[in-house]
């Protein structure tokens, strides 16, 4: 019988998930991926986590509790760095530590670390290491590990296109544009982390509202990485957080735009990465431009008639805008 | 140019020891206060750390002084601490207050950036001198941390409460009138002589508790409320292995000349986490270990709300409290923390400990949780 390894449906779940689903397929195991998140998962994961951390650290350990009794593994990577020269948020690093310190009664843990900040070899590296577990033969992990990269980069070029993780990932849904009646297509820009922004539950269908109300996204991953690098050359401090590299970029590259609507920097509350990220990204948002900017924060206690409001608060300025000229504050 | 730097505990003196020999005009900030805080807060990003709110208030009451050039240390990743320079760049900038940021790290340019840095702020130095002024200053930074250490004894032992404090609060204000490494030194020696002839009950054992956490909130004074004279003052005596000279040559100097460093820490930390996360969560992990096989009774966790590697640490600690029966206190701060609300938690838990310690039949089995 093959083993079953749990991925909760959490963090880098949304930005790995066919990478991590092909090799582990490939290695004959069974991939088991815990529920959609929902109510009781939320609801979980804040009883069981310590108050301080972020939503999505909380929201990562009720998906632990999810799964945690109909697996043989939890896949829970030790992520320090997924990219040269740059670091992602430390609650990575110590995630497996977190959870295995919290709950009781769990299955083994795969804790290999993934550590690319000196090179990217080290992938390969991380990939035989958790292979181990599957199977004797190094080939078939490196055979596995290289196709899981191809449907990885597959999985990339879908998003670069617009697509989103949910779209392909078992959970199709129709989802037309909607125009509205006499009113053009906004193009708006939404920045944040993958796991606020592809978790329709936890970010309460924003996505899914702003397509309903007539508005073409865009997200970092549809921002080529060539010009990212090259709008962030120009810092005068190195951004040394991937997810920062990637935000600052792509707003600097939206500036540069003019075909560009408005801007919602999605964050959840306590997140480190965000407190700085979102206060560079709007003060050069409003020093250098006067494209509308909006930050919505999410947390536990989030209710959906807030976001809502402000959500159509923010389009309606935005077509109120130009309907009567830019006669309207900017400052939504 | 008129130098400031921002506060943190005593660094201040190491920081005014090394100006001063290097013959630089500065302003040192008015200490931490409330205004300080209440300024920082003001411009700063909501839930940005509270070191940044400060380090903000600290420049702007500076700046009133005349000061128009920050220097502060820097890193790379992964705590937030390594981007604090923008950050404060870009504040700064949005408020018109006009101030050149010097930012003394490792930068990605390498050597001749980093040079570059050094004789904008010190002019041509010559290398010996330079390298004379570092031994110096390193020796401040060692001589008030080991003042503090001496402070950390005497406060609960003394026969007279209060002599610690007031002797203590003497040394801040005449190392002010010091200049150079050496009058602190010697402001710095008979402190020392003064502390030492306190008379002090030697026969007392009292109460060990460590102190773990975020190097900001641990060492500044003025933001952990005291602490380590409130336990003090309590009968209790503190411990705290991270210091601003353990920071120099742990961290700058032993890198710098690829001298082995004291990993301990490191090694204590390894069943409950493994690797460096960056920040100080594996000597918080570390040192709580070290402590409690050292038969201390008690340790405090102190970090700023938000803090990311502190949070991983938080949510390990209730592991070692389980193992080695030994209880922690997590104490979070913020610009909202009410004084009172966090005595009373101190209060307790030393109450905890005093009735743990009279009660050694069934210690053990007593409410251990302090958090």
């Amino acid at each position: 019988m093959s083993k079953k390894v749990g991925i909760p449906r959490a963090l880098f779940y949304y930005q790995y998930i066919p990478l991590w689903r092909t090799f582990f397929e490939e290695l004959g195991a069974e991939i088991v991926v815990s529920d959609y998140t929902s109510k009781r998962i939320l609801d979980d994961g804040v009883k069981s986590c310590v108050d301080e951390a972020c939503l999505p650290i909380k929201l990562f350990h009720g998906h632990v509790l999810n799964l945690k009794d109909r697996v043989d593994y939890l896949f829970i990577p030790r992520f320090t760095s997924v990219s040269k020269n740059e670091y992602i948020c430390p609650k990575f690093g110590g995630l497996p530590d977190m959870v295995r310190h919290t709950f009781k009664g769990l299955p083994e843990i795969i804790d290999t670390e993934i550590n690319l900040r000196k090179s990217a070899k080290n992938a390969l590296e991380a990939a035989l290491d958790i292979g181990s577990r599957f199977t004797g033969s190094r080939m078939a992990i490196k055979r596995a590990f290289h196709k899981a990269q191809k449907d990885y980069l597959r999985f990339r070029q879908m998003l670069k296109e617009g697509k989103l993780p949910e779209d392909f990932c078992g959970r199709e849904k129709q989802r037309p544009l909607v125009r509205q009646a006499g009113n053009r297509m906004l193009n708006i820009a939404v920045i944040g982390h993958v796991y606020n922004l592809y978790d329709s539950y936890i970010n309460m269908e924003l996505l899914d509202k702003l397509r309903n109300n007539g508005v073409n996204i865009i997200t970092i991953d549809m921002i080529d990485e060539e010009i990212i690098n090259e709008k962030c050359s120009t810092l005068p401090k190195r951004m040394f957080w991937n997810f920062g590299r990637k935000a600052i970029g792509s707003v600097m590259h939206i500036l540069d735009r003019d075909d560009i609507d408005g801007v919602i920097y999605l964050m959840s509350f306590g997140c480190g990465i965000d407190s700085f990220i979102c206060d560079l990204a709007e003060r050069k948002v409003r020093r250098e431009s006067n494209i509308p900017f909006i930050v919505l924060t999410i947390d536990e206690h989030s209710g959906e008639a807030g976001m809502n409001t402000r959500i159509e608060a923010f389009l309606d300025m935005i077509r109120w805008r130009h309907k009567d000229e830019n006669n309207i504050s900017a400052y939504g | 140019m008129k130098i400031t730097f921002p506060h943190m505990g005593n660094t201040y003196i190491t920081a005014k020891a090394m100006l001063d020999d290097l013959g630089l005009d500065y302003v040192i900030p008015p200490s931490n206060s409330r205004m300080t805080l209440e300024l920082g807060t003001k411009y700063a990003p909501e839930l940005a750390c509270l070191p940044l709110k400060i380090n903000i208030g600290n420049y702007l009451q500076a700046y009133e002084q005349g000061a128009d050039t920050i220097i502060i240390t820097g890193g790379c990743g992964p705590c937030r601490f390594g981007y604090y320079c923008e950050m404060h760049r870009e504040i700064l900038k949005d408020l018109g207050c006009d101030m050149e940021i010097i930012t003394l790290e490792w930068p990605d340019k390498g050597l001749p950036e980093f040079l570059r840095r050094i004789k904008k702020l010190a002019g041509s130095i010559n290398p010996l001198k330079l390298a004379k002024v570092i031994k110096n200053v390193t020796q401040v930074a060692l001589q008030v941390d080991e003042l503090e250490r001496l402070t950390f004894r005497t406060r609960p032992r003394e026969m007279e409460k209060g002599s610690t404090d007031k002797i203590y609060k003497a040394f801040h204000k005449k190392v002010l009138e010091a200049s150079g490494s050496r009058e602190i030194k010697q402001v710095i020696r008979e402190t020392a002589k003064q502390l030492s002839s306190i008379a002090l009950d030697e026969e007392k054992k009292p109460l060990k508790v460590g102190i773990v956490g975020e190097i900001y909130t641990t060492i500044d004074s003025h933001t952990n409320f005291e602490i380590e004279a409130l336990l003090g003052n309590m009968g209790i005596e503190v411990h705290r292995a991270v210091t601003v000279s353990g920071w120099i040559v742990e961290h700058m100097l032993k890198k710098a000349l690829n001298i082995p460093r004291d990993m301990r820490y490191a090694e204590a930390a390894k069943p409950y986490l493994g690797k460096m996360i960056g920040g100080h969560a594996q000597e918080t992990i570390g040192n709580t270990v070290l402590y409690a096989r050292q038969g201390f009774d008690g340790v405090i966790q102190i970090y700023p709300l938000t803090c990311m590697p502190e949070i991983v640490a938080e949510s390990i600690l209730p592991a070692i409290e389980r193992d080695y029966g030994i209880p922690i206190l997590t104490l979070i701060i913020d610009e909202m923390t009410g004084e009172a609300g966090y005595l009373t938690r101190v209060e307790a838990f030393a109450d905890l400990l005093k009735r743990r310690r009279e009660r050694p039949s069934i210690g053990k089995d007593w409410a251990l949780s302090g958090s």
